[in-house]
């Protein structure tokens, strides 16, 4: 007796979930998978496999993987230290630069394409000097998907490594000051290990929004097949003559995408320990 | 300030002109208009006059691809007329049994080279789309006027070299009034309605290209009464005159 | 300001000793430190205080974690800091090294590693420092823990890891911060006697921060209790233990101590009352006694004890086998009295007793 409700107690106490949260986590649940059954289940599995195996959409999904890993990178490169400067860094106007770190998020993609043509197109503040110094020009280019990726994804990461950062104990930098390590040293032995966990879901949330991104890339990019014609354009224009194939591709991307951040993560955590 | 004044000349002409629609008892409430996105400068004022001439009703328009306004038929979106720039994707709307009566054409529009101003590439004519050197954008083949284009470059013998295959006309518009691109086939509406950023080139093989707008009341209309007094002010001399100045030509 | 420190530290300005020299001056809002500090090479000293004395300020401010608003460090003829002639090195280009109060262990990296991390941040190759790291374990003990993450380390083993790392860069100060604090009473006995041997190897400067006059007494040679961010008493832990200057460093050690004026073998307290002690003297004094020396009567004492005071018992506390009696009266005082005698003279918070000590059990020293 006594002891069947000790253990009863210590399994609500291992559970430990506040009894509200759990039906509202169910609604959020099914809000977030109903749409991605209702694909699913509006997949033509007859003709899956002919949509799937097109040049085209092979084309696309690869171009969409490539151009997505490459922002990541490119996110990685210039976000990590744009997240350290506003994290660590003492400066004014610092709260004005957090604003525009913030940007891309609130910008409607589209209009972030056309943005970016006003700094890197043929008549942009950069790209006109580029194009007549160099006869360089981005738009249009699978280098343009890249920075348009870049462009909407970048606070993803910016966001969750200055959280990190924040988070994480500074005086970890002071030992290491101590025991004679510059700063640049300690960042890349101390700073950035203890923040790698924030570093990698930035990265993740980064990638997938690179891999979803159209607005500003269909608008900064164009569409092209091979060059710029990533797989949410190709859903776009596939969607404009025939949906069920549309539904096809969609579900195509969805499933590498998963794969991959699934695939990751089992690496990531086998790795971590 | 102009379209107040052509406003003022519209009403002034219904008033006095013989085939004015006057005013209609039954007719107020909303309308919802779907329309292709080239309709967009010439619907707005119909819809002023249209307003204006029932006080009481409103029209509301929703502007875009007419395949995508398509599928939103489709999906049951409330709207109560549909103005497609393509027969075909009209066609689906009917086939699907959307449709209220048998579509009516209302306009035609024609191709049009347009580049941007003082056109920097000197760009001549259809071959020059053949030019490696020159960025071109073009509308997408699964879209009106990218199927518009592919009968044009038929018709020519041009295979273009585009840069990119835009996903509706206003994009392709877009990347040339930017000046990010050297030229682009839009429908002349739409290089009217770009005003001085841009200048338009006829070309004698978008004859070949014509395309047709289609217009229809939808079976599912809430306010069919106004829907169809809307599409009668459209295929009106008034309408015509409008969709003329838009360039559009009329039936 | 690192490039300040730069600059200079190129042109070190030579001097004769070779230990640390320091006047630390801060101020933080209402608080201010003023300390000035010296320790020979090979010389361990326990900067001991109250919390909020400021000693961990002090260490920082050694360390160079914090800028003196005013003052100077010197270690050997290293100038590390010097406010007048805008020195100041950054912490990394200080030989000064750190065992902070939680260890501060990177997680992330092994034992090994992280002994390892100041000989690969100051450019040894990976096999040098993985052997001098490695030898450095072996002294501490822990050879065979090499490669174990900080977390699977006992308290007892991470602080030991912690010093070896402080120490494989070969610092010429060691600062310590509460070295014993994260520990429970059972290792830190034996962790105590450890670094104590292992300070005793180091030959460089060593100061260690603590509040437990216990790790003070038995870690340094020589103790500098800090209060109020000012430096209240100086010297040997004997000196320091026989005369105590302050209520805080006599309730460390376990005395009765009192403020007066003598005047041949008597002095009068602050409070008006009279104290006879065995030498005679003249001026401001400190009285000092162990609560052993004080003992408590149910009625007047007749002679031989020529101080005694009525008192009132306001608390017991047990202590090990005997138990300390807080009095007040003319003269407030501790007194360790046995189980027996609490239960003989019937002791208990209120009680009226007679408290004697003898004059030959006092130590008069000047004020």
């Amino acid at each position: 007796m006594n002891a069947t409700s000790r253990s009863a107690s210590d399994a609500r106490r291992t559970t430990g979930l506040p009894a509200p949260l759990v039906p509202l986590a169910g609604i959020a649940l099914l809000f977030l998978g109903l749409p991605v059954l209702g694909l699913v289940v509006r997949t033509p599995w007859t003709t899956l496999a002919e949509v799937l195996t097109r040049r085209e959409s092979l084309d696309a999904l690869r171009l969409s993987l490539v151009c997505a890993s490459l922002a990541t990178v490119l996110c990685l490169v210039l976000g990590v230290p744009l997240a350290v400067v506003l994290a660590r860094g003492h400066f004014p106007g610092r709260g004005l630069l957090r604003a525009v770190v913030t940007v891309p998020l609130v910008l409607p993609p589209v209009v972030g394409g056309v943005a970016l043509f006003t700094a890197f197109g043929r008549r942009g503040i950069v790209g006109r000097p580029l194009d007549e110094v160099f006869g360089v020009t981005l738009p249009f280019t699978t280098a343009a998907v890249v920075v348009a990726e870049a462009f909407v994804a970048m606070p993803f990461l910016v966001i969750a490594v200055e959280g990190a950062l924040r988070g994480s104990d500074r005086r970890y930098d002071e030992a290491a000051a101590t025991l004679g390590a510059s700063r640049w040293y300690t960042f890349r032995r101390v700073t950035l290990p203890l923040v790698a966990p924030g570093v990698a879901a930035g990265a993740v949330l980064c990638w997938a929004r690179a891999l979803g991104e159209f607005g500003a890339t269909i608008t900064f990019a164009g569409n092209f097949p091979g060059t710029t014609r990533t797989m949410p354009v190709e859903v776009y224009l596939t969607l404009q003559q025939d949906p069920p194939a549309a539904v096809a591709l969609s579900l195509l991307l969805l499933v590498v995408s998963v794969a991959v951040l699934a695939g990751l993560r089992d690496r990531w955590l086998t790795s971590a320990r | 300030m102009k379209r107040a004044a052509i406003l003022l000349g519209v009403l002034a002409l219904a008033a006095c002109g013989p085939d004015e629609p006057g005013p209609r008892a039954d007719v107020s409430g909303t309308v919802v208009v779907l329309a292709a996105a080239s309709l967009t400068e010439s619907f707005t004022e119909l819809g002023a006059i249209f307003e204006a001439a029932h006080p009481g009703s409103t029209v509301s328009f929703s502007f875009a691809a007419s395949s995508e306004l398509a599928t939103q038929v489709e999906q049951g979106a409330p709207a109560d007329v549909f103005a497609s720039a393509s027969p075909a994707t009209m066609g689906l709307v009917v086939d699907n049994g959307d449709a209220a009566a048998a579509p009516v054409t209302f306009a035609r529009n024609t191709l049009e080279i347009v580049v941007p101003a003082g056109n920097p590439a000197q760009v001549k004519g259809l071959e020059d789309f053949a030019r490696k050197s020159l960025t071109i954008a073009l509308c997408a083949p699964e879209v009106p006027c990218g199927a518009a284009a592919d009968k044009a470059f038929g018709a020519a013998g041009v295979t273009p070299a585009p840069d990119t295959l835009e996903a509706d006309v206003k994009a392709t518009l877009g990347k040339v009034t930017l000046g990010e691109v050297d030229a682009a086939l839009v429908y002349r509406t739409d290089v009217l309605a770009a005003g001085d950023e841009v200048e338009g080139i006829e070309f004698p093989e978008a004859a070949a290209a014509v395309n047709d707008y289609p217009i229809a009341v939808l079976r599912n209309a809430r306010n069919a009464a106004a829907a169809e007094a809307f599409v009668e002010l459209v295929l009106s001399p008034e309408g015509s005159g409008i969709l003329m100045d838009a360039g559009f030509d009329v039936p | 300001m690192a490039d300040i420190g730069q600059m200079t530290g190129a042109a070190p300005i030579p001097t004769r000793d070779s230990g640390l020299e320091a006047e630390l001056r801060v101020r933080r809002g209402g608080f201010a430190l003023d300390v000035i500090l010296t320790v020979a090479p090979g010389e361990v000293v326990a900067l001991l205080g109250p919390n909020g004395a400021g000693k961990s300020t002090a260490l920082r401010l050694l360390a160079g974690l914090l800028p003196l608003d005013d003052g100077r460090v010197r270690l050997g003829d290293v100038v590390l800091e010097d406010t007048a002639a805008r020195v100041r090195l950054a912490p990394e280009r200080r030989r000064v090294g750190v065992v902070f109060q939680d260890y501060l262990l990177f997680p992330h990296l092994s034992a090994r590693e992280n002994v390892a991390f100041g000989l690969r941040a100051r450019g040894s190759d990976r096999a040098e420092a993985r052997r001098c790291a490695d030898s450095w374990l072996e002294r501490v003990g822990l050879a065979e823990y090499a490669g174990e993450r900080p977390r699977q380390l006992s308290g007892g083993q991470a602080q030991r890891v912690a010093l070896a790392r402080a120490l494989a860069s070969e610092p010429r100060l060691l600062l310590m911060d509460e070295p014993l604090g994260a520990l429970d009473a059972g290792t830190r006995l034996s962790v105590r006697a450890d670094l104590r041997r292992h300070l005793a190897d180091f030959d460089g400067a060593t100061v260690v921060v603590t509040h437990d006059a216990l790790d003070a007494f038995v870690l340094a040679d020589r103790l500098v209790v800090l209060e109020n961010g000012c430096v209240v008493q100086e010297g040997t832990p004997t000196d320091v233990a026989r005369h105590p200057r302050t209520d805080y460093v006599a309730q460390l050690v376990g005395l009765n101590l009192y403020r007066g004026l003598a005047a041949g073998g008597t002095v009068t307290l602050d409070t008006g009352a009279t104290l006879s002690t065995a030498h005679p003297t003249s001026g401001p004094v400190l009285v000092a006694f162990p609560p052993t020396a004080v003992v408590l009567h149910r009625h007047r004492p007749d002679s031989s004890a020529r101080n005694s005071w009525p008192a009132r018992v306001t608390a017991l506390e047990q202590h090990g086998d005997v138990v300390r009696v807080r009095l007040t009266g003319e003269i407030d005082a501790a007194a360790d009295v046995t189980a027996l005698s609490v239960a003989e003279l019937g002791l208990e918070q209120g009680a009226s007793v007679w408290a004697a000590v003898k004059a030959t059990e006092t130590s008069v020293y000047p004020a």
